[in-house]
């Protein structure tokens, strides 16, 4: 089990978070013009990484804050975790 | 029955108390302290079942976890539990067990044909044979092997027992209460660390119970004594016994069973059986030592070949002899403390060395004892059926690749030493990445990936004085890390006997002529020559041998087996052992019983129920409750001898009639707040929303981003910035999240908050014709007329003090409101509810009349909003806006969705008017077509219409628009049904929606 440091509440154990998928992808702006293929690359195409991934979860029996949590995939190390409105850097 | 391998005197059992117990439905006894296994070979029982394969006579081959033979079928307290390892039970009072594996009896075994047909069962006996012909598999190998293979029968009764679940948090968690895990332990507590020490076994102390060694001015027994109980006293410290940390997990987490009362006759009262532990440790030391590896000869799987350790334990701990004839047969000097122990009981040994010369002290010590010894000797095979009855035995050369001539010897036991391999199960589940020792010939730990260090005989370190030092400097350091605080503990002076290096001789050639089975997964009856044959075949990678022979997945793992293994394959492959690898270590370490790792979350408690506060009248108005979600909502309310049918057909019959009350407190229900909302509504909501006047309430439909719906609900303006939204009972939860994830991820601009208040409010649906005189007696200073409460209007009412929400809104299809207070006047506005709605012939009604009335009317649900619907799929096109976009919008355009034969909603009636659809049936133009019968679509939800009195169902039918008034058939295979019917309208009553505005 995870042991995931939510930037407002400390570290806590993965099953106090539910997983939220990747953290890079953003939704196309409303009311805009968009071709068959970005939509379908927003709605299901993803990338399955092997290594340093940053990912959505939400302190869903804690907080509820949705964070930005960058691990690897493979080995589950965890580097950094963000709020919602920090910027992936 | 007399204990006749039990010794005068000597152990640490309690011969003052004796316990009687029952093996095979014989009557024996025991003493206090003892094992199964150490009772049972002090009444010399030897033989404890069959082997998995060839039903070969087993014996006991360990004294702990590494048993891989003895398994048996225990029986407590009128429950029964398999796989149970006789050398870890501890004796209780009444105790009994029997032997699995063996039918009809452990003595005469019709499975044991098999180890004489076993030219039918090589390696990969079963993918070869059991493939082909197909229909073979399911009449006769699957029957035959249950029959014959298998470790005991699981009870299939409720356990009654309790298990529990613990979390733990602590600086430094120890694996292990041998000589390192004593000593790091003592250390690190000594600095003030927050210590877990664990275990495995009910006495503390691990090697030194029985080694001849001395540490400070004490025995080593002695000392574990002392510092056990110095760290129980300390408050830092939890010390546990009986407690195996089995798996080490991500980030630090480790899981530990604690086998509370499996020692016990019976459970105490308000005690669990077992503990399961989940420990975030912020260091681990595994201190888990090491297990004695086999030497591999002809016949070694003969019940009274077993390794040399259990052999001195037997003796040391339980006063108990394995034999009264042994032979030690050892390419190390372990071997010579176990022939030490013999003789000093008074029974002579004799020991075969594998080296030439071999020179230490305790050598030294075993020939002034006059204990015979033949160095340059292998056993080469075990002779005797149930038991050993001689060795085969001859002189070995130098290269070791030569015999001499074979000679036959009496024995009665063959104890085999074969060096050791360090448990390494924790630190390579850990991530850990081994290395291959050449001085041991076996894998230790290497560079580590998370905190844990491995101490002592685990790492490989085989002297008690190395072991000491490290340990308590690693448990100091460690701990000073976290604690900043350094108690550094004296260093005690230690006595031990040096020894030499061991042979790395670990598998006996067969004598010319002769082809002896040699095991090396004993649990799993994998010999050479099964690993000869996979290799033959093209097996090549490690983990492929494992799976195709098997060897080492039996429930042992391979503790004992598994290293041999990888020698062999390396010596036929001519590459070195580390080139081979090993195979992954996975957790368990040793098996944990199911209902531990369930816990208290069974049954009724394995989700929280929630009731609603009108609950307790529901009860007494006998409600039959059904589960929805984590909710138990009333289903129908029972009156009489009604069935389910009868009674929701009176109740539904009721609302379309006069009047009648349901409680809609499950419904989710969110609160929305700020400048922003009704914005943020218009995203979220297919429809608009930016014009809703206060005191509206209006129905939307959300889509997930790929256009499925993902609920619907109403919500209604409370006030300017204000908003109530109900969701599905089912999705109350998921709607809170996706709000949570745009307002917080995609659009952060927006100044709005949501909170759930679905336990706050209490709601009581007043369905049917006669609800506004009944909310017009419930609230009577109120203008509730049509007029002055509309359809689809809100307003505050005051029901007698209390506040309430009133809302206009239906889901039966008739005139309807929803009241709703708070949760705690919940009760009180219900029976007010029932009081004044008598003389309108109010009656409460349940689940299967809401879904009735739903149904009939063509209101979609949760059957209907599945998950793979689109707003078009449930006729709900018309609340798509054009004018703006929304949460999925863009996903509708998308080719499947707009073709011309789109899937839609439709009623479904039978063409008898008499025979009930099931829900999930299928429909098909023939039913007479050849299968796979093209399916049109599938029926949702069906009902019992109480307004045309015969069965109507919803279904989901391809191009559905164009298919009113066709004629198919249902078809349930499940359920042996043909049905004709007629697709029609899915608004089945007051299509025009007249009543909800009446
Ligand atoms: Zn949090």
């Amino acid at each position: 089990m995870l042991h995931i440091k939510c930037p407002h509440c400390g570290m806590r154990s993965q099953n106090e978070f539910s997983y939220g998928g990747d953290a890079t992808i953003k939704r196309p702006e409303l009311g805009k013009e968009i071709s068959d293929q970005d939509w379908d690359n927003f709605v299901y195409n993803r990338k399955s990484l092997r290594g340093k991934h940053w990912e959505l979860w939400q302190h869903l029996s804690g907080c509820r804050q949705w964070i930005k949590v960058q691990r690897d995939t493979a080995t589950h190390e965890i580097f950094k975790t963000l709020k919602a409105n920090e910027e992936i850097s | 029955m007399t204990q006749s391998f039990r010794l005068e005197s000597g152990g640490l059992i309690n011969r003052d108390k004796k316990i009687s117990f029952r093996f095979n439905g014989k009557n024996y006894f025991g003493y206090e302290g003892d094992t199964l296994a150490s009772a049972l070979i002090a009444n010399g029982v030897h033989l404890i079942g069959r082997s998995f394969k060839y039903h070969r006579p087993r014996g006991f081959f360990g004294a702990g976890v590494d048993e891989p033979y003895a398994i048996v079928q225990l029986y407590r307290n009128g429950e029964t539990e398999p796989n149970i390892k006789a050398t870890e039970q501890e004796l209780f009072e009444g105790l009994e067990a029997k032997s699995v594996n063996c039918w009809p009896s452990v003595n005469f075994d019709v499975g044991a044909i098999n180890n004489f047909l076993k030219i039918f069962l090589p390696a990969g006996f079963y993918y070869k044979t059991f493939m082909w012909p197909k229909s073979f598999w399911y009449k006769i190998y699957e029957p035959f092997i249950r029959r014959a293979a298998g470790l005991g029968t699981a009870s299939i009764k409720h356990d009654k027992e309790r298990y529990e679940h613990k979390y733990e948090y602590c600086d430094v968690l120890i694996t292990g209460s041998g000589p390192s895990g004593l000593a790091s332990a003592y250390s690190a507590a000594k600095n003030g660390a927050k210590v877990i020490l664990a275990e495995d076994k009910s006495r503390f102390g691990g090697t030194l119970l029985t080694s001849d060694v001395n540490i400070g001015n004490q025995s080593g027994k002695e000392w574990a004594d002392s510092i056990v109980s110095e760290l129980k006293e300390m408050p830092n410290v939890t010390v546990k016994n009986r407690s195996q940390v089995f798996g080490y997990y991500d980030h630090n987490m480790l899981v530990m069973s604690e086998r509370i009362s499996d020692h016990l006759p019976k459970t105490k009262k308000f005690h669990p059986k077992q503990r399961l532990w989940y420990i975030r440790a912020k260091e681990v030391l595994i201190s888990s030592g090491s297990i004695e590896r086999p030497i591999v000869f002809g016949n070694n799987d003969t019940p009274g070949v077993m390794l040399s350790s259990a052999a001195k334990e037997y003796m040391k701990v339980y006063g108990v002899l394995v034999g009264k004839k042994p032979l030690v047969f050892t390419n190390n000097d372990s071997g010579y403390e176990t022939a030490i122990e013999f003789k000093k009981n008074g029974i002579e040994p004799i020991i075969l060395d594998t080296r030439k010369e071999p020179q230490s002290e305790i050598i030294e010590e075993a020939k002034n004892m006059n204990i015979n010894i033949k160095n340059s000797y292998v056993v080469v095979a075990a002779q005797g059926y149930k038991k050993v009855k001689s060795a085969d035995i001859a002189k070995i050369s130098d290269d070791k690749e030569e015999l001499g001539s074979v000679e036959n010897i009496k024995c009665d036991c063959i104890c085999v030493s074969g060096f050791w391999t360090p448990t390494i199960h924790l630190a390579s589940q850990s991530g850990n990445k081994t290395k291959f020792n050449e001085e041991i010939d076996a894998f230790v730990p290497g560079i580590s990936k998370q905190n844990e260090k491995t101490l002592g005989a685990a790492n490989g370190i085989y002297t008690l004085e190395e072991t000491l030092k490290d340990s308590f400097e690693k448990g100091n350091l460690l701990s000073k890390k976290i604690t900043n605080n350094e108690n550094k503990v004296s260093f005690p002076n230690v006595v031990e006997k040096k020894s030499t290096v061991h042979d790395k001789f670990w598998c006996v050639p067969l004598p010319k002529g002769k082809n002896y089975k040699r095991f090396l997964d004993f649990q799993n009856d994998v010999a050479v020559s099964d690993i000869e044959i996979a290799l033959k075949e093209g097996y090549r990678s490690i983990e492929h041998v494992k799976r195709y022979t098997t060897l080492g997945m039996a429930t042992d793992q391979g503790k004992t087996s598994n290293l041999n293994g990888l020698q062999l394959v390396s010596k036929i492959e001519n590459k070195v052992v580390p080139a081979v690898g090993h195979t992954t270590f996975r957790p368990p370490y040793s098996p944990v019983s199911i209902g531990a790792i369930v816990g208290r979350e069974v049954g009724k408690h394995s989700k929280p129920t929630r009731k609603s506060p009108m609950h307790s009248w529901h009860e007494k108005n006998n409600a039959v409750f059904v589960d929805a979600g984590v909710w138990l909502r009333p289903r129908y309310y029972k009156r009489g001898d009604e069935n389910l049918f009868e009674a929701s057909k009176r109740e539904a019959k009721n609302v379309r009639t006069n009047v009648g009350v349901c409680d809609v407190t499950t419904l989710g229900k969110i609160d929305i707040k700020g400048p922003d909302a009704a914005e943020f509504l218009n995203r979220v909501y297919t429809n608009a929303w930016l014009k809703l006047p206060v005191g509206k309430a209006r129905y939307g439909v959300m889509l997930r981003e790929d256009g499925i719906v993902m609920d619907d609900g109403t919500t209604t303006r409370i006030s300017e910035n204000h908003y109530h939204m109900t969701t599905t009972t089912a999705q109350a939860a998921n709607v809170l999240s996706h709000l949570e994830y745009y307002l917080q991820l995609v659009w952060p601009e927006l100044n709005v908050n949501v909170v759930s208040t679905t336990e706050q409010w209490a709601g009581a649906a007043i369905a049917g014709p006669k609800s506004r005189e009944v909310l017009k007696k419930l609230f009577p200073n109120t203008d509730v007329t049509n007029e002055g409460l509309p359809f689809m209007g809100y307003m505050e009412g005051d029901l007698l003090g209390v506040k309430a929400k009133i809302f206009r809104i239906s889901f039966s299809g008739e005139l309807a409101y929803e009241v709703n207070v708070e949760s705690d006047y919940g009760y009180f506005m219900w029976e007010k509810i029932i009081e004044v709605g008598e003389e309108f012939g109010i009656q409460p009604y349940g689940t299967e009349a809401l879904s009735t009335l739903r149904i009939e009317m063509g209101h979609v649900a949760g059957s209907e909003l599945d998950g793979r619907t689109i707003p078009y799929d449930n006729s709900l096109e018309g609340l798509l806006s054009n004018k703006k976009d929304f949460i999925g919008k863009r996903s509708l355009s998308r080719k499947a969705f707009v073709a011309e034969d789109r899937q839609k909603i439709v009623g479904v009636v039978p063409l008898d008017k008499k025979t009930s659809i099931p829900e999930g049936s299928h429909l098909v133009k023939d039913s007479n077509a050849p299968l796979p019968n093209p399916k049109l679509g599938y029926i949702s939800a069906s009902c019992w219409s109480v307004e045309h009195d015969n069965p109507f169902s919803l279904a989901i039918l391809k191009d559905g628009k164009n298919m009113i008034g066709e004629k198919l058939f249902v078809m349930s295979p499940l359920k042996n049904k043909v049905i004709p019917v007629e697709i029609v309208s899915s608004h089945y009553v007051d299509p025009k929606g007249e009543r909800v505005r009446s």
